[in-house]
């Protein structure tokens, strides 16, 4: 009983062109794009940092969770790229010149409107504890990105790397069909 | 679901909706506090050993390290029931269990240093099964328990608190049965509840002796009384809470993670956080108890219980500080599904050498039925009787009562659960689908379905203190003191609709302060299902009180009375003239108005939820497949009815409906250690996997709440496990008695082999 693991593809791609003696990496997180160096010392990208660890810990963006810390739980999805990927089985040294999408960077940067899915979370009450609601959202909103009017076995699929154990699935399920019905087909 | 309410039983958003959709719900572990060190644990490989000899020189060289922290240096903080359990001791009683604590700039450094610190051991012989434990010369975990037996009882819970369910003569019941089945039946897999966010504290000494600690419960006031009591009642204790990614009861004892972040951070003189790893979640922290019966049942042909006799043997794992508050209300429990005159079970709680069991929903009550059920059904088949019936027929009914967990008899003065349970009934289909004991509902080809049923209820609903604060300020905004935690129920946005409710103003313009202990009133806090009874009347009461003053100071201003005020959307009027009406501001904008509720406990009354489920087995596989699911229970009135589906659909996890199905934690019974402790080879269910649901929820009014509300949220788990295992046995023709039903265990079952 147990989903899919998604992890980065093509990890490190540009990251290891620039061979062992890389300094720093490019990385743009929510539209903004950070100069982070790499090393060993406090402030700096430990080659064994994951992901998840730089969004939560170097750049204070909290709204990613860890859980398993194993990739088993898809509680620190994010997207890069577009794609979901599990951010505890990525290592940031292997994100040199990738788009990281967070939770945080879903709403609307200008107004703060949040993104439909979002919305459609809130009014079908799609969360108990909400623990694990960030990793879910962005796994929806990897999947709607490839498949904009999904079924609900693609949903199902989609999201079933994301454990969540208040079982909030029957109104995680109705959210993100709402937000990808086709435009003017309501639930 | 629409009552003559303005907010209660509407569909409503959650207040921390947006925050969690946003990613700003802020978590213990999103918390950093300035000049924060992190905290690491080293724990024990073996599972009974004395420690002869720490040396932790080469931890406190390596740099970055601020402080080790072993027995020899920790104060004789200690918890347990009783309090025999130390913070950290000279011997270490599980794999896993707590040796050192090291502080460090980094959780990198923390844990590198870990692995600095030289342990010698004195390993002595261990034991990890209750009857063995029990037996003359088994290794003994404390001297304080010989034989292993906990001391029985719960000072809290009164002098009289229930340890055992002994009434009538149980003789004379076997005599009068028609028929008497006895056996031993077990449910000893420990599941996990398994919240997403992992335990963990952030401590901070304010002074010598004033901790403030940050944390992650379910019931966060009830941390700083646990931890003045832990702490040799010698430190005033400040608790803070918020968003808590999950508990299903387990949060509420989490004395130990929180001591080690105050140890470390009084070690070093700054704040500490520690939060445990997902491997030190499901192998340290807190499992289901283990539950083993050997009884008798007495029946007669109409489904009379004439007697119930036996031992209920309690496995608590290295310590308990809970489980004998299980056992209480398992026995309370029990009697609350089953009437029987004679009774005579009696438990025994038992410490092994594994990791500790704790709260867990269905709370000592599930555990008790999903080893009674099996028994009961055996008699059941014989006497050709139908569960769904047995089960409606003995249930408590208004009138009759139960010795609840102060030893004390209370008469039930409830609605009558009869008609849930035939809707319930109706939409499953029960009458169509159930063709016999041992009978499978349909066949196609190798598939075979079966179908069974459960009941569970609780008399929590009205357990426990509470108290709250309600203030109005002259904005006509209000603010809510109750120091409740965001766990998942959805109830700080329940309470938020409780107040709007009885102050008719918007829901926008309520409040809530933060769960810190320093600034509400005591709160036991959500646990089991009191939240919409217990907690929700002091709220509703403190609203209604502040209410009250709001009319009294401005009765003058109407030359009224304060009776003949009301209040809507910020404005007092007098009730027969509603066009004159006065802004709360009028109350004077140097003035705010505090009202004080408070709930007393009362027994009289307890939920029910009874589950039916319909499986596939696949008897050349042996897999096992939830089909169906559909809980029937009746809540009095709806509150939130989104929040309480999702409550609903809460059966299959957090060790409920599964822990029959595919949930266990595997300990080697050779070395003590537990072999799955990752989120790979625990099992869970996933979003493809989702058997259909239908909660079937009827309203009549309990007229002792404002709004006729029950809580149920907790009791969801419940009543399913030992359905399934019904359903299973009927769906292959054998019984099945055993937790969980593997594929390796239906197989067996229909002599197929593969067996282990």
């Amino acid at each position: 009983m147990k989903g899919k693991k998604k992890m980065a593809t093509n990890r490190g791609r540009q990251g290891r062109s620039k061979g062992p003696a890389m300094e720093s990496i490019g990385l743009t997180v929510n539209g903004r794009t950070y100069r982070l160096e790499v090393g060993s010392a406090p402030g700096k990208v430990d080659p064994a940092h994951t992901l998840a660890y730089t969004l939560r810990e170097s750049l204070g963006l909290t709204g990613t969770k860890v859980s398993c810390d194993n990739g088993a739980c898809g509680c620190c999805t994010v997207l890069m790229d577009g794609k979901a990927v599990l951010s505890c089985m990525t290592l940031t040294v292997e994100c040199d010149g990738r788009e990281v999408t967070t939770i945080e960077g879903l709403a609307d940067k200008e107004t703060g409107a949040l993104d439909p899915l979002q919305k459609a979370f809130i009014d079908a009450s799609a969360f108990q504890c909400g623990f694990c609601t960030p990793g879910i959202i962005m796994s929806a909103k990897g999947l709607l990105n490839e498949n904009p009017h999904p079924d609900e076995e693609d949903v199902k699929e989609a999201l079933s790397g994301n454990f969540c154990r208040c079982i909030s699935h029957y109104q995680v399920i109705e959210a993100v069909m709402a937000a990808g019905a086709p435009e003017g087909v309501t639930k | 679901m629409t009552g003559p309410y303005r907010f209660i039983g509407k569909a409503t958003p959650r207040q921390d909706g947006t925050d969690i959709v946003r990613g700003a719900a802020r978590y213990l572990n999103d918390i950093k506090v300035p000049d924060m060190l992190y905290g690491k644990v080293l724990r024990s490989p073996h599972p009974h050993a004395r420690i002869v000899r720490i040396d932790k020189s080469r931890a406190e060289a390596l740099p970055g390290v601020a402080a080790v922290v072993t027995w020899e240096d920790a104060p004789d903080w200690k918890g347990g029931t009783p309090r025999y359990t130390r913070v950290l001791d000279k011997k270490v009683r599980f794999v896993g269990d707590a040796v050192a604590l090291v502080a460090a700039t980094t959780e990198q450094i923390a844990e590198e240093a870990t692995h600095l610190i030289d342990v010698e051991y004195k390993i002595l012989p261990a034991v990890f099964d209750a009857e063995e434990a029990l037996m003359p010369g088994a290794p003994q975990l404390y001297e304080e328990f010989p034989g292993n037996v906990v001391t029985p009882g719960v000072p809290f819970f009164g002098p009289k608190s229930l340890k055992e369910v002994v009434m009538g003569d149980v003789e004379k019941g076997f005599r009068e049965a028609d028929v008497v089945t006895e056996g031993t039946f077990g449910y000893e897999n420990l599941p996990n509840p398994l919240p997403p966010e992992p335990p963990g504290a952030i401590a901070l000494w304010e002074a010598p002796n004033k901790l403030t600690l940050w944390v992650s419960n379910q019931a966060s006031y009830m941390d700083s009384v646990t931890l003045y009591h832990a702490m040799n009642r010698k430190v005033e204790v400040r608790t803070i809470g918020g968003p808590c990614g999950g508990s299903f009861g387990s949060k509420f004892m989490s004395w130990q993670v929180q001591c080690y972040a105050a140890l470390l951070a009084k070690a070093t003189g700054r704040p500490v956080k520690l939060v445990f790893t997902k491997e030190e979640h499901l192998a340290a922290f807190v499992l289901r108890p283990s539950s083993r019966m050997k009884a008798r049942v007495g029946m007669k042909k109409d489904g009379t219980v004439t007697a119930v006799a036996g031992s209920w043997l309690i496995d608590t794992g290295f310590y308990s500080q809970t489980t004998q508050s299980q056992v209480a209300v398992g026995c309370g429990e029990v009697q609350i599904m089953v009437r029987c005159p004679n009774w005579d079970l009696r438990p025994v709680i038992v410490c092994t050498n594994r990791n500790a069991s704790g709260i867990v929903r269905g709370f000592g009550g599930q555990e008790l039925k999903c080893i009674l059920i099996p028994l009961l059904s055996l008699a059941m088949e014989k006497l050709d009787i139908d569960p769904f019936q047995f089960l409606k027929k003995n249930f408590v009914k208004p009138g009759q009562g139960y010795f609840w967990r102060d030893g004390i008899w209370y008469e039930y003065r409830g609605v009558d659960y009869g008609p849930a349970m035939d809707r319930g009934a109706e939409a499953f289909g029960w009458k169509e689908k159930w063709k016999g004991w041992l009978k499978p509902s349909s066949t196609a080809g190798a598939k075979r379905r079966g179908v069974g049923v459960g009941v569970h209820g609780n008399a929590d609903i009205g357990e426990d203190a509470s108290e709250a604060y309600v203030r109005l300020h002259p904005d006509g905004k209000a603010r809510l003191f109750s120091c409740v935690t965001e766990h998942g129920t959805g109830q700080r946005s329940n309470f938020v609709k409780m107040v709007a409710e009885v102050l008719q103003i918007p829901l926008e313009n309520v409040s809530v302060a933060p769960s810190d202990s320093l600034i509400n009133p005591y709160e036991f806090g959500p646990a089991g299902s009191r939240g919409t009874y217990a907690i929700g009347s002091a709220v509703i009461r403190a609203a209604d009180d502040a209410r009250k003053k709001l009319f009294e100071l401005l009765a003058p201003r109407f030359d009224a009375d304060a009776g003949d005020l009301e209040t809507v959307d910020g404005f007092v009027f007098h009730k027969r003239r509603p066009d004159k009406k006065v802004p709360w501001k009028a109350m004077g904008v140097d003035r705010t108005v505090t009202g004080y509720g408070r709930f007393e406990p009362d027994y009289t009354l307890t939920n029910c939820m009874m589950t039916f489920v319909e499986v596939e087995v696949d008897t050349e596989s042996g897999q096992t497949t939830l089909v169906r699911v559909v809980n029937a229970t009746d809540v009095g009135c709806v509150i939130d009815p989104k929040g309480l589906q999702g409550q609903l659909n809460g059966c299959l996890g957090s060790a409920g409906i599964d822990s029959a199905l595919f949930e266990e934690t595997i300990l080697d019974r050779q070395t003590g250690h537990i072999v799955n402790a990752n989120m790979i080879d625990y099992k869970w269910r996933t979003f493809p996997e989702l058997p259909e649901i239908e909660n079937v929820v009827l309203e009549t009014p309990f007229p002792s709440h404002r709004f006729g509300a029950v809580g149920v949220g907790e009791i969801a788990t419940s009543p399913g496990p030992s359905a399934v295992l019904m359903a299973v046995s009927n769906a292959v023709g054998t019984w099945l008695h055993e937790y969980p039903v593997t594929p390796e265990r239906v197989l067996k079952a229909l002599g197929k082999g593969g067996a282990r």
